[in-house]
């Protein structure tokens, strides 16, 4: 029995991971449901996820520096100005970001693939670029992201550690940074966006058949535009969590941004274009990266065959898409392709 | 007002004219912002900038070697772009032939110098084309998404790379099979290793042999595309599909057969890399370059000479960004942010060589003309 207790302990601290590590990815594929919605296939996810994640860090350290002054002031309203600011300085960054793959492709109609792997190569540059130098300057006080939004909720949580703490289910379920609730949170509202209101509906038509879309007379750069610009707000929103909850502040100037972007990529298609399916998948796929976690020393190098796990499901999904051919299961019919109304 | 309308064709010089024009503004841009970053005199940069590949013979060397690689996948992809077939999989196909390649180095080392390298070449082929041949397989079968199918194969070939790798990883953490082979003084000494085939001690002149190798892939790419009867199908598949069909053109052997021949020639690029280059295998011995040489590919319109000459402009730029970070003290990832800006100002100018933006005044009549 105890042996048993122990390991449902252990698997829900690995859940605990996992939906951390997948709040990350969660973001950054929401995004680009939003931006693939519209037609467009936006590459550069790994890029924006970078820069969304340097513009909160260095953001959030200008930001600090220069309103030092109110900090004693505002009191405990100060470090939910600086989360703000924080999520603020992300999604605008990261929509620059998008504006620039959103000007070649939809403007300069450029090949979307392309486009996305320069942007991909252009944020990781400038992400790294700056994060490096950064560590010369000094760290951000960045712990203020997930502390200042706990302190109001921690009396609930204390109140609840009592009934769980057993099964250690109170950190699993209450004690996340508020992120992965707002994570929960967009991916609803993203839904119902998709799926129930009427501008949802032309952003898909869009999406499906541009040029049925332009003959009803929907404004399509405009969709297209705003599509995926906030679309890579929204993913670049992972980044923000992931340098300022997950790794707690710092830069580490590693790929690991780059590969839970394409992670996030995979995702989409895991979820085959679904938010709602999103929200599991994010937590499933973090498990799967997480699981050599939960039986450990299975054998030499394990780790990496179980984090191939998640590309290998995605893969899955894909191939099995294309057998049923179940309309709704599709890919946005126009995506990846250019859009230009003389074009015959 | 502003009007676009599609040219009805390009002559050559205006379609160089306005990618020279793109570049040059790139180039200056890029000296603006580092102007603007190191303060540094501008005739100091540029003169940083060219000396990052020719400054030194080392460097030339270094220039050749990362421009010949970076083309032999380029030239692999273009047997997939030919025939629109978005193989965005090259990183993975050349990591697995990287595998392949490596395999024998470790295990028939005891091999002569030739065969062995023989071996190693065609088994890191084989294993590019079977990665290569998946989706291809998959598109061809089920129509299956192949930009997604091929990304994803990637991280599959990383991780399995990473699991070679840590458990017959050299030294202990590293996660790196180590310099392959052998101690010197061991008998596996430099088995495997292209470069040391006739001249018995390693130098960077031995990047010779790399150059004329892949000088001969880009030719015989070309002339597989341009003149045999296969390079033929492709093209009208690449046209369309509902031509070829009706030509009797079989589109589902040419996807697999093309889509084997793209991932076996960079899967080939992998063995290059290992054996001519690196002497070991990480999963960063791609290093991204099978995404980067998708986007030369494509600039160069899958003519497998341009993307010798975009290759080289991709490497100058890369080397110019390391150069200068070396000497105005920036940091590594200079080179990516100034690559970055350069294919942005490329890419984009390819609407101006496919489109004309016309001024149009308003006549009396209120009909734009």
């Amino acid at each position: 029995m105890n042996a048993f207790l122990s390991f449902i302990s252990s698997f829900s601290t690995t859940l605990t991971f996992s939906i951390t590590f997948g709040t990350v990815i969660l973001y950054g594929a929401l995004g680009e449901i939003l931006t693939e919605k519209g037609g467009n296939l936006n590459l550069g996810v790994p890029g924006i996820m970078y820069i969304g994640a340097i513009a909160s860090l260095a953001g959030s350290l200008a930001f600090q520096r220069a309103t030092a002054g109110l900090a004693a002031g505002m009191g405990a309203l100060y470090p939910i100005l600086c989360v703000l600011a924080c999520l603020a300085f992300a999604f605008a960054a990261s929509m620059l970001a998008g504006l620039i793959f959103a000007f070649l492709t939809i403007t300069l109609r450029t090949n979307q693939n392309v486009t996305g792997l320069t942007l991909t190569i252009f944020g990781t540059g400038i992400a790294n670029y700056i994060g490096g130098s950064l560590g010369s300057v000094g760290t951000v006080r960045a712990d203020v992201t997930s502390d200042a939004v706990k302190a109001y909720i921690s009396p609930l949580v204390t109140s609840l550690d009592g009934l769980t703490d057993k099964f250690n289910l109170g950190s699993l379920l209450f004690r996340h940074g508020f992120m992965v609730y707002l994570a929960i949170v967009v991916a609803v509202l993203l839904w119902y966006f998709l799926s129930k209101t009427r501008t949802g509906l032309s952003l898909r038509a869009v999406g499906e058949n541009t040029a049925t879309a332009d003959a009803a007379g929907l404004n399509i750069n405009k969709y297209k535009y705003l599509s995926t610009c906030i679309g890579a707000g929204i993913s670049g929103l992972g980044g923000c969590f992931y340098v300022m909850e997950y790794i707690d502040g710092l830069w580490e100037t590693s790929a690991t941004i780059g590969s839970l972007g394409w992670l996030a990529v995979a995702l989409v298609i895991f979820a085959t274009w679904k938010p709602m399916r999103c929200i599991w998948g994010a937590y499933l796929f973090g498990l799967l990266s997480w699981f050599y976690f939960l039986v450990p020393g299975l054998f030499k190098g394990s780790d990496k065959i179980f984090q191939m796990l998640p590309y290998l499901f995605t893969l899955l999904v894909l191939i099995l898409v294309s057998l049923r051919r179940k309309p709704e299961d599709q890919p946005p019919a126009s995506l990846g392709k250019a859009y230009f109304r003389e074009d015959r | 007002m502003i009007r676009i309308s599609k040219r009805d064709g390009i002559s050559a010089v205006l379609s160089v004219a306005i990618r020279i024009i793109a570049i040059i503004a790139a180039l200056l841009l890029c000296l603006i912002i580092t102007y603007l970053f190191t303060g540094r005199d501008p005739m100091r940069v540029i003169s940083e900038m060219v000396g990052g590949s020719f400054g030194t013979t080392k460097r030339l060397w270094e220039f050749l070697q990362r421009t010949m690689i970076l083309s032999c996948i380029a030239v692999g992809l273009a047997p997939a772009f030919k025939m629109h077939f978005w193989n965005v999989g090259a990183e993975g196909q050349m990591l697995m032939g990287g595998l392949g390649a490596l395999i024998l180095m470790k295990f028939c080392w005891q091999l002569p110098s030739i065969p062995l390298l023989v071996l190693m070449a065609i088994v890191a082929i084989v294993f590019g084309a079977l990665w290569g041949m998946v989706p291809g397989f998959f598109k061809a079968k089920w129509n299956a998404n192949e930009t997604l199918f091929t990304l994803m194969m990637n991280y599959i070939a990383i991780q399995i790379v990473l699991y070679f790798c840590t458990i017959w990883e050299g030294t202990l953490g590293t996660v790196k099979i180590g310099i392959m082979n052998g101690k010197s003084g061991e008998p596996a000494y430099h088995k495997g290793w292209i470069g040391e085939m006739f001249t018995g001690n390693f130098n960077d002149k031995d990047y010779m042999w790399l150059v004329l190798i892949v000088l001969v892939v880009v030719v015989a790419m070309w002339a597989y595309l341009r003149y045999t009867k296969q390079g033929y199908e492709i093209s009208v598949v690449g046209d369309s599909v509902n031509t070829a069909k009706y030509a009797g053109i079989r589109v589902n052997k040419v996807y697999v057969r093309s889509m084997a021949i793209s991932g076996g020639v960079c899967g080939f690029a992998g063995f290059l890399a290992v054996s001519a280059v690196s002497r070991t295998l990480t999963e960063s011995t791609a290093d991204g370059r099978g995404f980067t040489a998708i986007i030369i590919a494509w600039l160069a319109h899958t003519n497998p000479y341009l993307m010798v000459v975009f290759a080289a402009l991709y490497t100058f730029m890369e080397l110019a960004g390391k150069q200068m970070s070396s000497a105005f003290n920036l940091n590594d990832y200079y080179a990516k942010i100034l690559t970055g800006i350069v294919l942005f100002f490329v890419l984009g100018c390819e609407f101006f060589t496919n489109y004309k933006v016309l001024l149009a005044k308003k006549q009396k009549g209120g009909a734009a003309k």
